[in-house]
Formats: structure tokens, C-alpha cells, sequence
């Protein structure tokens, strides 16, 4: 069974998807964005031993590392992570110099399984988030299919940085992506995330046209891209979809969490995000939602 | 027999008379009025010590700025009461409940000392739409504004504890059938003049009103109106079952994040218990239809703890012997109410028959097992808290079973609606109540960090409740983006058998505060001492200080 890095599951969340659904967080990112909320999550730990002196519980702890062979030891160390110590101050994550948490566990699908099956009869299905979660699709193959066997419903929330179309096999499972939109030319794009976003806009219209389009986010940053040529373009090509369902998620940006370095950036005012969503609606998209 | 005794003109024993009355009561009320019994004498002696104490308080409660002229009113009525000493009581109930607050076992939440009403009154409304009533001087309700306005009456003429009622109707039920050649906004029009006209004259939120399993217009439209309003009373209960649509429960969710109401039933747990005529009246108490509860006395479970020596002496001796004097105190005060004070005679409720005396029942009810689980464990040297471990759980759970099996042995003659024993009560706490949590809940602080854990410890006790219990989770302002959320919760819950839910969001003016709502406005207004016009602000603000319920984990 695949294994893959989990960052954190939430076993209620009222904001990844409809309904009530358990959000399964992996670890690692493709995409580098200035404001993300979540940075720990961007790259994977190498084991510096750096949080440890941080962290007050505990619950992460520097050991000598196991390798196979009986009784082969290298003498590196690892960091190791105990959840039943922690108690999520964050303090390990704030001071990593590496943009990256050690507070993860590396877990197979049925492991992941065992912990949503706890909220089964309250939730209406799973969504596995990131982090980049398409960067372990294996894992999400087993897990979704896991999931779609007990009933449960199951989404993605992504950045586009995979190529869903070529993926039927994954697609087969997956109820809808969510996904995030940032901004709409590849300069801008490529200045707020450091990649380029061509394969995000096609599986924007990938994923419409193939009725797996649940949501579309923009976390609107105005003095970082043109926030409104994104939700102009994104309503636009739905429309002409005829996918006027899916909902469209104007997220304000908030520099809660974010890294020092672009704390500054500001927060967009009431007045500009109503604007947004009067474009969006006026492309006669039903369900337009500002958090 | 009746006509005997009538015809010999002796004064026959109280309780010979209930009997006769048990006998003819219904068919020969007249005679039953010529017949002559007993008056009772006077039980316990007020000391001149107490009689001063008693006047202090009678002053205090003419000279409060912080109450109303009606709150005064029902206070001195309550002090007038309370120089009787009518009640054959258990010897051992003066230690257990007229003692010091942190030492007091037993609680009859300020029923005064001679029942002269049930507590809860929960009438026969349909009937009264239908019949009208000649005490009223009222025909039947042919068209929507004589309904409400024959409501409005009735409402004002139907004690309870709190002199307003409460219990004021399945209002789908009785409107519904009203408004079917009305268009919408003729319907909210008169709603919102009605419910304001129900906010501003009963005032007290122990006032309840059902809707649902069924969607229909009407409750939708009820609920429209509510969340624009945002009043504290009339409380709102939705009764749930599988058949109950997504989309009325949806309604419902949106109407309870602006006006925290209305909380949601177990439909098929209650009528499992009660049958099909059951309602939900005052905070979330389970009742008959055309009958109530005579009265609601309560456990005070974390003080009973502190006279056991450990869990085993708890158990054996310590709860069964509290149990035993408040069901036999219980007993008394039913037998003075239904024999003596004459309400089941004399009052055009039960004359008309509106109430039937053999649809009321007694709630026996409790508070803090939190705090009692958690204090046994201390004496056993064990720290692992209530909500949190099983150990600590399978003992209230333990406990419960011995309440729950204390009571259905108890046999109370007047219960006959309920196989003559009492229907267990999660009580909500009073604002007095400090270190003691209602009936059976987590307390507030130490709620378990993930709402799944929290609800797989209340689905343990929910059970033991058919006259009430519930659990309150204020939410996430989010959750007005995706009240489908709070649907999946509502749906899972009562699937395993939790039997009653309340939500708000936390940014809210009426909030929840154990049972009945409040405005935190008003508790502000209220704690600047200006006197306000719900009696339940005061209590609401009492919780606010001692009972840290606006500390409740936002979910």
C-alpha cells in the first residue's frame, strides 16, 4: 500500500466542500505562493533537528534512524512525531527554516481510512487537500477508492498543477476537484506562485465541461495580480460551459499564517470583493460565497 | 357512595375525596362541589427567625431596580407561597434541600411550598380551535386572524411555573389549515405582528412552540419570519425524522444562525417513548398534548457525590437514599395539587377538558454528573475527567442506570400516562448553579477538542431522557456559507440516537444559554441595572457570570 505524508485530518470541516466532510491534508506543494496560509505545508522536512528544541511537549523528538537491515545503523537522525503529545501550538512549524513541518505522519489510505470512518455517520464524504495532494496519487487512488466503497462522497482540492484529464483511472473515484484559480496571466502567475499556470487553465475547462468542477477559488490579493481579470476570465469560460452550478469561492486575503516576509501584502476592502462578485454573477453564475 | 356521603353531610378525609373525585370527578363535578373534606393542618412551624428572614426578602424584592412590575408581582406571589407549610414532606428532605447551597442534594427550582398549578401546562390546542371555550366566552376560530387572536387569549390565560405558558402549540399543525387561500406576504405580515405581540407579553422564553416532522408551507414561512425578527421568545423545536426533507431541516438551520432557533428532535426517539401526542414544551422538556408535568424537582448530583466516601458507597448507598426522598417529596406535592388544591377541578382548562389530569406526568430530574463522575474518580485517586476517558464515561453511565432503574420501581399513583412512574429530566441548571453542570452535559471548557468525540459521549446519555436533555453548539460564522454542514450533523446525530440538538452562530444576539434563549443585548442592558422585561434575561445573565456559557467551544 502507497503511503503518503500527512500534514493534518480535520475530522469536521465546514469549509472544504459541501456538507460536513472529513479533510485529509498531505504534505508538499509544487507551487510556491506569496500568500499562502498554509507555508509548512509547501515542502518536506529534512530532518534538521531544528523544531525539537522548540517544541515544549514533547512531541517531537530527534532519534537515530532505522534503516532495513537488521541492526545496519547510519547514524542519522530523525525527527519523530508522537500526536498523542502535541498540542498544536505551531511553535515547530514557525521556527523551521525550511518552510516545512515535521508535525506529519506517514500513513497508507487504510490507515487514513480507520480515522474518517470515527465521524462516518456525521459526515457526507472526504476531501483531500494539501499541500499539493495530487503529488501522491497512488495514495489518493487507494483512498478514494476506499472511501467510494463505504459510501462516501470524494473531492479534490488542488491546484491544477495535474493533468486531470489524462487520469481516468483517479477521475473514476473523484466526485470534484475544487480548484484554486489565481491569476489568469502566466507573468502574474508565475511571479505569485513561481510556476506556470497553462495546465491550471485547462483543467479549469477540462474539469467544467467534464461536470467535475465542485468549486473555484481565488484568494483575492489585489496588489499581486488582477484579481478581477481572474474572476472575469473563470466566469466567463463557465458560463460559456453552461457550468453556471458550480460554486465560486472569493476568499479574502488574510495574512493569517502567512510567512513574515509578505505579511504586508493587504487585505482586499468589502467594496472590491462585492465588485468580484457582481462579475461573477453577471455572468450568471448561481452560487457566489465571499469568506 | 358519593350520593351517601353528599346526603350525610360528614366531613370525609382528603384522601377519600380524591378518590371519589378519581371516580366522578369528570361526570358529577357538581356533586363533587357540595361534597365537603378536610382542610389540612399546617405541617412545619415557621420560626419568628424565618418569618423575619422572609419579610427581608419580601422588602428587597418591592425595592429591586433590576425588576419589572410583572417580575415583582410573580416574586411576592412566590414569597406569599412559600409562608405555607402544607406538604406532608419526608423527614430527611430539610437536609438534603433547605440547607447550604454547596451541600444541597435535592432542588424544586423555586416551586413554591403549596402547589397550586401544574408545573407545565401543555393544552390541547387543536381542540380549543376546533370547540372554543365557554370560560372564555370564545366559538371556534373559523378564518387565520381569529385563530391568532383566540390563540393570543388562550395564551394568557394558562398558568404554569412561570405564570406565562409554556407550551403554545404545534403551530403547523394549528395554523397551517388557516392559511391556504392567503397569499405569503398576507401570512408573514400577520406572523410578524403576532410573534411580536407573543415576544413582548410572554415574558419569560420558558415558551415553546413545535413544528415539523412534516415540512409545509407554513413552517417554512414561520421560519422566514423568525430569522428577521430575532426574538428571544417563543423558543422553537423542529421535530426530525427520516422522513422530514433535507430542505425544511436546511430551512431551519438558516432560520436558527440568525435567531438561534429553532433546535432540532428526535422525532422518532419521542414518539418511541411517548407516542404520537407528545410535544416539546419550555426549554426541551418531552410532555403529552392536553396534559404536562405536575412538577420538576432535581438531583444535584456533584454535591451528592461529596457525602459518599467512594464510587461503591455512592452507588449502594449515598444516590439511592437522595433518589428515595425527592421521589417521596415528588409524591407529596403531586398528591396536594391533584387532591387538594382543587386546580384539576376548578379550572376551566381541565372543566373544558383542554387538560385531562391523566396526561400529566412528574419529571424527575438532574444536574452535574460531570462534576460527580469527576469528584468519585478524585476520591478513588483516579484524575481522568468526564468526556474525555471511557472510565469516566461507563461510570455516568453507571450512574445513570441506577437513576433510570430507581425510577421506573418508583410507583406514583397520578402518572398513569406514563405506567405510573416519572419521565427522567436532564435539568439545564439554574443561574445560581456554579461547578455543576446541566443534566448530563461536558462542561463548558472542557468540551472534547473534536465535535465527534463530543457527540459520541452525549449519544451515551441522551437516551435516558424522554422528558428532555439536549446539548447546545454555537458555530462558526462560516457555516452561513454551508449550513449543509450542521445538516450532516443533525442527520448522524439522531441516527444514533442523540435526541436533541441546539446551534448558533457565534457571532448571535439571541444566543442559547441552557435552554431557553436570551438576547445579549438585553443581558447587557440587564447588567447595567436597568430592570428589562423577560424574567429569563436575569437568568440568562446569572449563566453568563457563573455557568460560562458564553465560553462554549465554537464548532
Amino acid at each position: 500500500m502507497a503511503k503518503a505524508t500527512v500534514n493534518k485530518i480535520i475530522s469536521f470541516s465546514s469549509v472544504d466542500g459541501p456538507g460536513n466532510r472529513t479533510a485529509v491534508f498531505l504534505q508538499g506543494c509544487g507551487f510556491d505562493c506569496r500568500y499562502c496560509h498554509n507555508p509548512e505545508t509547501i515542502h518536506a522536512c529534512i530532518h534538521c533537528g531544528e523544531c525539537v528544541k522548540y517544541c515544549k511537549p514533547g512531541a517531537l523528538t530527534l532519534v537515530e534512524e532505522n534503516v532495513r537491515a537488521a541492526d545496519q545503523r547510519t547514524g542519522r537522525k530523525r525527527v519523530h512525531y508522537d500526536i498523542t503529545k502535541c498540542v498544536f501550538c505551531d511553535e515547530c512549524f514557525r521556527h523551521c527554516p525550511h518552510g516545512a513541518s515535521a508535525r506529519t505522519r506517514e500513513l497508507t489510505a487504510e490507515q487514513v481510512m480507520r480515522e474518517v470512518r470515527r465521524n462516518k455517520p456525521f459526515i457526507r464524504g472526504i476531501t483531500v487537500s494539501g499541500g499539493e495532494c495530487t503529488l501522491w496519487r497512488d495514495f489518493l487512488l487507494e483512498l478514494l477508492s476506499l472511501a467510494k466503497a463505504e459510501g462516501l462522497g470524494t473531492l479534490l482540492d488542488s491546484n491544477g498543477s495535474y493533468a486531470f484529464s489524462e487520469d481516468p483511472e483517479l477521475m473514476a473515484v473523484t466526485d470534484g476537484v475544487m480548484l484554486d484559480v489565481k491569476a489568469w496571466s502566466r507573468e502574474e502567475h508565475l511571479r505569485v506562485t513561481g510556476q506556470d499556470n497553462a495546465c491550471v487553465l485547462r483543467n479549469l475547462e477540462w474539469l467544467a465541461a467534464a461536470g467535475k468542477l465542485t468549486e473555484v477559488r481565488t484568494v483575492v490579493v489585489p496588489e499581486l495580480f488582477d484579481c478581477r481579470q481572474t474572476v472575469r476570465e473563470v466566469s466567463a469560460l463557465l458560463a460559456g460551459l453552461g457550468c453556471l452550478d458550480a460554486r465560486y469561492k472569493i476568499i479574502r486575503y488574510r495574512p493569517m499564517g502567512v510567512r513574515e516576509e509578505y505579511k504586508s501584502l493587504t487585505p482586499p476592502t468589502e467594496e472590491f470583493l462585492q465588485k468580484l462578485v457582481g462579475v461573477a454573477v453577471g455572468y450568471g453564475l448561481s452560487d457566489v460565497v465571499v469568506v | 357512595m358519593l350520593r351517601r356521603e353528599l346526603r350525610s353531610g360528614k366531613t370525609i378525609p382528603a384522601e377519600r375525596f380524591a378518590r371519589r373525585y378519581m371516580e366522578n370527578g369528570f361526570k358529577n363535578r357538581f356533586l363533587m362541589n357540595e361534597l365537603k373534606y378536610e382542610v389540612r393542618v399546617m405541617k412545619r412551624i415557621l420560626t419568628p427567625e424565618i418569618i423575619e428572614e422572609k419579610r427581608k426578602e419580601i422588602y428587597e424584592t418591592i425595592v429591586d431596580p433590576t425588576s419589572s412590575h410583572e417580575q415583582k408581582v410573580t416574586y411576592l406571589a412566590r414569597h406569599a407561597e412559600n409562608f405555607m407549610t402544607v406538604l406532608d414532606e419526608p423527614e430527611e428532605l430539610d437536609e438534603l434541600m433547605r440547607c447550604d447551597i454547596d451541600t444541597r442534594c435535592i432542588c424544586n427550582l423555586f416551586e413554591g411550598d403549596a402547589p397550586y398549578r401544574p408545573r407545565y401546562i401543555c393544552i390541547d390546542f387543536p381542540k380549543f380551535l376546533r370547540e372554543g371555550s365557554e370560560f372564555l366566552q370564545l366559538g371556534p376560530a373559523k378564518d387565520f386572524a381569529e385563530a391568532l387572536t383566540n390563540l393570543m387569549i388562550m395564551y394568557h390565560n394558562i398558568p404554569s411555573i412561570t405564570n406565562y405558558p409554556v407550551f403554545i402549540g404545534d403551530l403547523d399543525e394549528l395554523l397551517g389549515p388557516y392559511i391556504e387561500d392567503l397569499d405569503d406576504e398576507t401570512v408573514k405580515k400577520a406572523l410578524r405582528l403576532w410573534l411580536t405581540m407573543v415576544d413582548r407579553t410572554i415574558l419569560d422564553s420558558f415558551c415553546h412552540s413545535d413544528i415539523g416532522p412534516k415540512a409545509s408551507r407554513f413552517g417554512y414561512l414561520l421560519m422566514e419570519v423568525e430569522s428577521e425578527l430575532e426574538n428571544a421568545v417563543p423558543n422553537l423545536t423542529m421535530r426530525v425524522s427520516k422522513d422530514t426533507p433535507d430542505d425544511f431541516i436546511l430551512a431551519g438551520v438558516k432560520c436558527a444562525l440568525h435567531s438561534a432557533k429553532p433546535s432540532f428532535a428526535n422525532d422518532e426517539m419521542f414518539r418511541s417513548e411517548l407516542g404520537d401526542d407528545y410535544c416539546i414544551a419550555s426549554c426541551y422538556n418531552g410532555l403529552l398534548k392536553g396534559g404536562g408535568s405536575y412538577t420538576l424537582s432535581r438531583l444535584i448530583l456533584s454535591n451528592i457525590a461529596k457525602k459518599a466516601e467512594g464510587i461503591e458507597d455512592f452507588k449502594t448507598n449515598v444516590l439511592p437514599h437522595v433518589c428515595d426522598v425527592m421521589a417521596r417529596y415528588m409524591d407529596e406535592r403531586i398528591r396536594f395539587l391533584v387532591e387538594e388544591s382543587g386546580w384539576f377541578t376548578n379550572s376551566f382548562l381541565a372543566r373544558e377538558g383542554f387538560v385531562r389530569r391523566d396526561k400529566f406526568t412528574a419529571m424527575f430530574g438532574l444536574v452535574g454528573l460531570a462534576e460527580c463522575v469527576n469528584l468519585l474518580l478524585e476520591k478513588e485517586g483516579c484524575t481522568e475527567r468526564f468526556g474525555h476517558s471511557d472510565r469516566a464515561n461507563q461510570l455516568g453511565v453507571e450512574i445513570m442506570d441506577i437513576i433510570d432503574h430507581f425510577n421506573k420501581n418508583h410507583y406514583n399513583p397520578y402518572c398513569e400516562a406514563t405506567d405510573h412512574h416519572f419521565l427522567l429530566h436532564a435539568q439545564v441548571g439554574i443561574e445560581s448553579d456554579h461547578d455543576c453542570s446541566p443534566g448530563t452535559r461536558i462542561p463548558i471548557g472542557e468540551e472534547p477538542d473534536e465535535l465527534v468525540d463530543h457527540l459520541n459521549c452525549i449519544k451515551l446519555f441522551h437516551k435516558y431522557f424522554p422528558s428532555g436533555t439536549g446539548d447546545i453548539f454555537p458555530v462558526d460564522l462560516t457555516v452561513h456559507k454551508n449550513p449543509q454542514y450542521v445538516l450532516d450533523i443533525i442527520r448522524g446525530s439522531l441516527g444514533i440516537d442523540i435526541r436533541y440538538l441546539s446551534f448558533y452562530a457565534s457571532d448571535s444576539d439571541v444566543i442559547r444559554v441552557t435552554g431557553y434563549l436570551v438576547k445579549r443585548s438585553e443581558m447587557e442592558k440587564l447588567d447595567a441595572g436597568q430592570n428589562v422585561r423577560q424574567n429569563t434575561t436575569g437568568l440568562g445573565l446569572g449563566a453568563a457570570k457563573n455557568c460560562k456559557i458564553l465560553d462554549r467551544r465554537i464548532r
